[in-house]
């Protein structure tokens, strides 16, 4: 494998021919200041103490990588490892990110933070590191996922965000974020934006993957030592990506298949999905180009999946790259897939998964049979469950 | 010279302000977006910009959000905007500018957008998310089929970006009033002078200002330090507005109010 994969994007911003800064005038002098900042705080090791102070001491990291012993023996063939993001302080990975933001917004004097959120963990996240940082946080959240996620807006005004509901389009994460950035065009001057994923105008898709690669840098440390080598396969679902890109990125030079798993919803062969690497072509939305889930006339299209974090109709540009350069592979899952996933999980390790997550555990269960017994899997166990427990029950046809 | 750089001489000569008028495609229906640009033109715009619906209109605020969707509804497409152009060019002389953003023109491919746009008599074309810095396939294509490139700048903007949105800019340069999406405001923003003080001695170009610009006097105010106003969301909600007492409501509405803006300019 090439060295040039970890040294992407280039210095404006691209990943091959996506990423880029597809977003108005009024913008770009902000992008460039963040980024300015950025650089100076990736070299400046009193940032860097900062940082890691914060993710030991308040996120509760590192978080540990659990042997699935029940669930191993189980399926039989390869034996499953799970990177335990749900550990993490709000249990996700989404902290990690939030909170290096915070931190450089703390450098350029931005008092204001907004925050677009899909299934609420980012909007926690945000609205976490906005309390314990004191600084003013706002939240665009689609009107329907802040019915669906209910128990998350409670959590994001218990802190102290205030929670804005978007009742624009589909009234997802689509909407939340277009709403986000409109705000940002207003405020850009006394307002830092911090984007959830992977996504969005350069320099975001960077920056969000460096402070999320803290999960793949400690589990590529962790499975030496647990296994004495790398593992065979590392998986992670993909919604923008953020987990994804996380664990991928320390990985992208070893001998290691990267997998990551999308929604297939009620299935690709309907349009209720969000397999937007499947069944998508390269195309722009919100600042950055990347495979996009469009008519034939580049209209944005309607997503479905049972979980609110991966109902999206974009994808980080980093994964369009790792998906052309084939460094990186792209499989899909269904609700039901996820749903039996969750429950598997559940009964046989005694964690309940986020449904985001559930897709990743799904796709492990399908591929661990068919692998050598000597063989590894990790997963990214992105999230905890505790947000879906509603979701799940009326799933299955229950009542909570 | 180009229809729009033609229009601006001839402006300059009589000492007038242009009035650049944007509306959308498709709204409220196709038919009547149709006869409504004719009426601007008929009004006395100096400029139309034609707006080609876009799913995700970013830097638009709630007024252009609802017209792009009533036209996706009626089914406009970037072909459909395009063949209406060129009707409408077999009737005006007004300068045409497409507006939209990157992603409908990008998958209809750069070089055939630009190819039949200029066919069907687009004299120029404004993309709101693409800056400069992403221009560099578009440029030279646009170009090379006699459109105009428009590009913006924002009271944010530096000395050096604002160099650059004046060499890639032909046509005019939009500037943008205030930082924030497009909708009528109450008041304009004090930064404008500056920035366009700033893009003066950087360009011989005609200035145009726009975002919020939305009755005569603010027209007025703007003539009086820029070569052009832009109003777009006050238009586009009155559409709406006098549409529900008949389309003859709604192009009487809109001639009336598009003459007053107009006198303003002189």
């Amino acid at each position: 494998m090439s060295g040039s994969l970890q040294t992407a994007p280039d210095a404006r911003g691209h990943f091959g021919i996506f990423g880029g800064r597809f977003v108005p005038e009024t913008l770009i002098p902000a992008l460039d200041e963040l980024e300015q900042e950025y650089r100076k705080a990736q070299q400046d090791p009193e940032f860097q103490r900062e940082f890691h102070y914060y993710l030991r001491h308040y996120v509760g990291r590192p978080t540990p990588i659990s042997f699935a012993e029940r669930l191993s023996n189980y399926l039989g063939g390869a034996r499953i490892y799970l990177k335990r993001e749900d550990l993490c302080h709000t249990g996700a990975h989404k902290i990690n990110n939030t909170l290096g933001q915070i931190l450089l917004a703390k450098r350029m004097n931005k008092r204001r933070i907004i925050a677009e959120t899909g299934a609420g963990q980012h909007g926690v996240a945000t609205a976490t590191v906005c309390a314990r940082f004191g600084f003013e946080c706002e939240v665009y959240m689609g009107e329907e996922d802040v019915h669906r996620q209910a128990l998350n807006v409670f959590r994001m005004r218990l802190l102290g965000a205030k929670v804005i509901p978007v009742t624009s389009g589909t009234r997802t994460l689509k909407d939340a974020t277009s709403e986000a950035i409109r705000d940002w065009v207003t405020n850009v001057r006394t307002t830092h934006y911090i984007i959830g994923s992977v996504v969005g105008p350069h320099p975001y898709p960077m920056i969000v993957r460096d402070f999320q690669s803290v999960i793949g840098q400690e589990s590529r440390q962790q499975m030496l030592e647990l296994t004495g080598k790398l593992p065979d396969v590392v998986l992670a679902c993909v919604g923008g990506g953020s987990n994804a890109m996380g664990i991928f990125y320390p990985f992208l030079e070893d001998p290691v298949r990267l997998i990551g798993v999308e929604a297939a919803g009620r299935g690709l062969h309907t349009s209720e999905h969000a397999a937007t690497l499947a069944r998508g072509r390269p195309g722009v939305l919100h600042g950055a180009a990347s495979y996009l889930l469009q008519d034939e006339y580049g209209q944005v299209m309607p997503t479905h999946s049972i979980s609110a974090g991966l109902d999206y109709p974009g994808v980080g540009p980093e994964h369009s790259y790792l998906k052309e350069t084939g460094r990186a592979e792209y499989v899909t899952a269904t609700d039901e897939e996820a749903l039996e996933a969750l429950q598997m999980l559940a009964r046989m390790e005694g964690i309940i998964a986020a449904l985001e997550t559930a897709h990743a555990v799904a796709h492990a269960i399908k591929i661990a049979p068919t692998m050598p017994e000597d063989s590894t899997i990790l997963i990214n166990l992105s999230g905890r469950g505790d947000k879906d427990v509603d979701i799940v029950s009326r799933a299955l046809g229950g009542q909570l | 010279m180009s229809r729009i750089a033609g229009r601006f001489a001839t402006l300059r000569q009589s000492e007038e302000g242009a009035l650049v008028i944007f509306v959308t495609a498709g709204d409220p229906n196709p038919d009547l977006s149709e006869k409504l640009v004719l009426t601007i033109a008929d009004a006395g715009a100096d400029v139309i910009e034609i707006g080609i619906p876009f799913s995700d209109p970013l830097a638009d605020g709630p007024t252009i959000q609802a017209s792009t969707f009533r036209a996706l509804q009626h089914g406009m497409t970037p072909s459909r905007v395009l063949e209406m152009v060129s009707r409408l060019r077999a009737q005006t002389d007004v300068p045409l500018v497409a507006m939209t953003y990157f992603n409908p023109v990008w998958q209809m491919g750069v070089e055939r957008f630009a190819r039949e746009a200029s066919q069907a008599g687009v004299d120029g074309v404004i993309m709101t998310d693409m800056p400069p810095d992403e221009a560099g396939e578009w440029h030279p294509v646009a170009r090379q089929h006699g459109l105009d490139t428009i590009f913006l700048v924002a009271p944010t903007s530096t000395a050096e970006r604002m160099k650059r949105v004046a060499q890639m800019s032909s046509g005019f340069v939009y500037c943008v009033s205030r930082t924030g999406v497009t909708g009528a405001r109450e008041h304009l923003p004090e930064e404008v002078p500056q920035m366009l003080q700033a893009m003066r001695a950087l360009t011989d170009l005609p200035l145009c200002v726009g975002f919020g610009i939305s009755r005569p006097e603010h027209v007025r105010a703007v003539c009086r330090i820029a070569d052009g106003a832009v109003v777009g969301s006050a238009v586009v909600s009155l559409i709406e507005e006098e549409v529900k007492a008949g389309e003859q409501a709604a192009l009487a509405a809109v001639h009336r109010f598009v003459k007053s803006l107009k006198e303003a300019t002189r």
